[in-house]
């Protein structure tokens, strides 16, 4: 295994991770709700009386973000390097594959493990893995 | 005030996913391919984030309200189960084959990339086709 050292940010990874455990405690502590994205999501496009007006808003505040960090003058970068076509396949398999699921990495990942809910973190490695695997098959073996 | 409550929170799971790469898909695959050149930086965001989340669902779970005095709204499914198995597969190969999951899509697509447009308009129509099917399969089952 090498690991890329040019690419590493272990300090803006760890402080980005504190901000959505942070974004996770107000949610649940506040609202009483579980920050998972597919989740809340998935409550605005199936929709239920009196379950809507709490998640649009937390996914506003999701859309805002990047907004908020071009006016504080920092660059993000999101390089996207799939095309159209693979794209559209991928977010079709992650839409029904969260549903399915009932999570994400949000959901599952961060605050199902935050629970120590031991069928989050069987979500969470099956995820990691097929993620990875299906990495290697593009990268190594095609 | 839960409203805003819940746009804070969006607004700074979104700054976290920014400030933490996972809003890059390349820097998302460079985390998932363990066999090439490695960027272990995501395991650091989930440490970060289990850390301070570990603190607040321990104070969760000993309330009955929140702290607005709504209802606390926590899950509780516990089974292993093949949809669960075979839906985080599906879910694995899907954030493999471009680096996204639903978070991150939504940050890129906030910022204006149309490619993340693609994928969270696909994203969204399969999470209408799951439920149209688990309706067919339900009335189905419970049907005439």
């Amino acid at each position: 295994m090498t690991i890329d050292w040019l690419h590493f940010t272990p300090w803006a990874s760890a402080a980005g991770g504190v901000l959505i455990g942070a974004a996770a405690g107000m949610l649940v502590l506040l609202n009483g709700r579980i920050a998972g994205i597919s989740g809340i999501v998935g409550g605005l496009v199936v929709p239920r009386r009196g379950e809507i007006d709490w998640r649009l808003a937390f996914v506003a505040g999701l859309l805002a973000a990047p907004a908020l960090w071009l006016l504080a003058g920092l660059a993000q970068e999101a390089r996207i390097e799939a095309g159209f076509g693979r794209l559209a396949l991928a977010g079709l398999l992650v839409g029904i594959g969260t549903s399915c699921a009932s999570g994400c990495t949000s959901g599952h990942g961060v605050c199902g493990l935050s629970r120590l809910s031991p069928r989050s973190l069987a979500a969470t490695l099956a995820f990691m893995l097929a993620g990875m695997l299906t990495v290697f098959a593009l990268r190594h073996l095609a | 005030m839960s409203i805003a409550a819940a746009f804070a929170a969006g607004l700074v799971f979104g700054l976290g996913l920014i400030v933490s790469g996972m809003s890059d898909p390349a820097k998302v695959l460079g985390f998932l391919d363990v066999a090439g050149r490695w960027d272990p930086s995501l395991a650091f965001v989930m440490g970060g984030a289990v850390l301070v989340a570990f603190l607040a669902f321990a104070l969760a779970r000993r309330r009955t309200a929140n702290f607005l005095g709504g209802a606390m709204h926590l899950p509780t499914a516990r089974d292993i189960d093949l949809r669960l198995l075979a839906g985080s597969v599906v879910f694995g190969v899907g954030w493999g084959l471009a680096g996204f999951c639903p978070g991150p899509a939504l940050v890129a697509f906030g910022a204006g990339h149309e490619k993340a447009a693609v994928f969270v308009a696909a994203m969204l129509g399969g999470m209408v086709l799951y439920h149209a099917a688990e309706r067919l399969r339900l009335n189905r089952k419970t049907g005439p």
